[in-house]
């Protein structure tokens, strides 16, 4: 993978330097958020409830031997809990914690990340993108003053792709699949069309990943935003002539780097959201998992109206230390642990 | 197995967005003709596994057409064809070990041992008085394969070939 997978599986994959870096970024983001009042706080990383995403998979265990006792899913974001701490009147809030995702080991991927999340109450979508801005600022990673660009998800994909997300029906994304050359596997078994197999957002997702991304990795900073409705997840909805989700994702180089929501306050369509993505994930023979009731409570109690950020930490480390890959900001990726 | 040709994984990564599905980007070669493609699959999509073992089997003779082997522990022989045996022809000696990758009991590939110790039928007589250092010339090994040696070495001496770089190595003394 990198020349570091040669050094023993004892010793740390990455230089010493990358992890004082680490340690200088983790003090600054501290400062950064005191100066600001937003209080850092802890939240369990064992829960009965987990996350339904039909895309994300938790680790889970036993709160007995085996498999007795309780099943305990290890949160893939700290969301849900700190949700519960805004509604309970916590204000700004920020968490610096290990997250789990069963599966994702890549070159940009690791099944235990460092995330960094945060919640400014009163705040929209836009004036935290700001607040992004200003965090990069303070680590050194943006010029002082400096705006990232700003694109809505649909002008990305008329800009590169010639499409608009938001009407454009499945054969013409899957006709731009196959002019862009992008080699798709079928299964002999399906139909000689990928209809079956590929929704709609699936199919955004593999022109995004696999055309868009590349195309913007010159681009050293980009911010997109309102992404199609049904790629909402914890997002609201804003009805526009097409409705999007008030979402956005911070790109470095092509590179996903953090993803933010003006955030959902409505406890019943939180709730049916979640119901959706339990379906999908029966439909497709996922494991279900056990809906958090308590932040259903918490949402029907009330949540102030927040935006909040979640940013993949070591990522944010390759990108201040010109690393290609995750494994060498880490010192102990999954291959040695 | 892809498009019913044997594959083998060369690099795999992830590529996911913030929130979606997830794909692998999948480098793969194809066992039989060497080439190497990309393919992108759904993540958590399965794929038929091709049936290929790699084993060790001694190689016993040509009948012009095919290069007849044997497993040396059930003595079960097998017959490769050409294109199985493909860049390896040229190095095999009758009774020597290879490594033969099977795809459905069928032999898919030989590799010839990395060092082969073969006969020179063929070359012009060397200078007296040469070292080994510097120059060289051709040489027609038992084989038919044709390395470069030093001019020191005569017909119907035995050199140790490297089959990896076809390199002359050693001479090989009685």
């Amino acid at each position: 993978m990198t020349a570091n997978s040669r050094t023993p599986l004892w010793r740390p994959a990455t230089d010493i330097s990358i992890l004082q870096l680490r340690a200088q970024m983790l003090a600054a983001i501290r400062v950064f958020f005191a100066r600001r009042e937003v209080m850092e706080v802890e939240t369990p990383v064992l829960a009965h409830a987990g996350n339904p995403d039909q895309y994300i998979e938790s680790f889970s265990c036993h709160s007995g031997d085996g498999e007795d006792g309780h099943e305990l899913f290890m949160h893939t974001s700290p969301e849900f809990a700190m949700k519960r701490l805004l509604a309970a009147g916590s204000g700004s809030i920020y968490q610096i914690c290990k997250v789990f995702r069963k599966h994702e080991q890549g070159s940009l991927h690791n099944p235990e990340f460092t995330m960094l999340e945060w919640y400014r109450s009163g705040f929209d979508h836009h004036r935290l993108m700001h607040e992004v801005e200003e965090l990069l600022q303070a680590l050194g990673l943006l010029e002082p003053g400096r705006s990232i660009r700003r694109i809505s998800y649909r002008q990305l994909f008329l800009e590169h792709v010639g499409l608009d997300p938001h009407t454009v029906d499945t054969s013409l994304l899957q006709a731009c699949i196959r002019d862009r050359q992008v080699r798709l596997y079928v299964d002999p078994g399906q139909a000689q069309s990928t209809d079956h197999v590929m929704s709609k957002d699936d199919l955004l997702a593999l022109i995004l990943t696999h055309i868009i991304e590349p195309e913007i990795s010159s681009e050293d900073f980009l911010l997109v935003h309102d992404y199609p409705a049904s790629q909402a997840s914890l997002a609201r909805i804003r009805n526009d002539d097409q409705p999007v989700a008030e979402r956005f994702e911070l790109y470095a180089n092509g590179i996903e780097l953090a993803n933010g929501f003006n955030e959902l306050t409505d406890s019943q369509e939180q709730m049916q959201r979640f119901i959706c993505e339990q379906q999908q994930r029966e439909l497709k023979g996922m494991k279900k998992i056990p809906l958090d009731q308590n932040l259903n409570a918490a949402l029907a109690h009330g949540m102030e109206a927040c935006a909040g950020v979640a940013l993949g930490f070591d990522r944010l480390v390759m990108v201040a230390a010109n690393r290609q890959s995750i494994q060498e900001v880490m010192p102990f990726p999954f291959d040695r642990v | 197995m892809l498009d019913n040709d044997p594959f083998v994984i060369v690099e795999n990564d992830i590529v996911k967005p913030g929130k979606g599905q997830a794909f692998n980007r999948v480098k793969v070669r194809n066992l039989k003709t060497g080439r190497v493609i990309d393919r992108t699959f759904k993540s958590g999509e399965s794929v038929e596994a091709a049936d290929v073992i790699d084993t060790e089997m001694q190689y016993l003779y040509n009948d012009g057409e095919f290069w007849h082997f044997m497993d040396p522990n059930s003595y079960e022989q097998m017959a490769a064809g050409e294109a199985a045996v493909a860049d390896a022809a040229k190095w095999l000696k009758e009774q020597d070990i290879c490594a033969v990758t099977l795809w459905n009991g069928v032999p898919l590939s030989v590799t010839a041992p990395n060092f082969v110790e073969l006969e020179v039928t063929e070359t012009d007589p060397g200078l007296k008085g040469d070292t080994s250092g510097g120059g060289g010339k051709p040489a027609t090994l038992s084989t038919g394969a044709v390395v470069r040696v030093p001019l020191f070495i005569q017909i119907g001496e035995v050199i140790k070939v490297d089959t990896r770089t076809a390199e002359y190595v050693a001479r090989v003394k009685d």
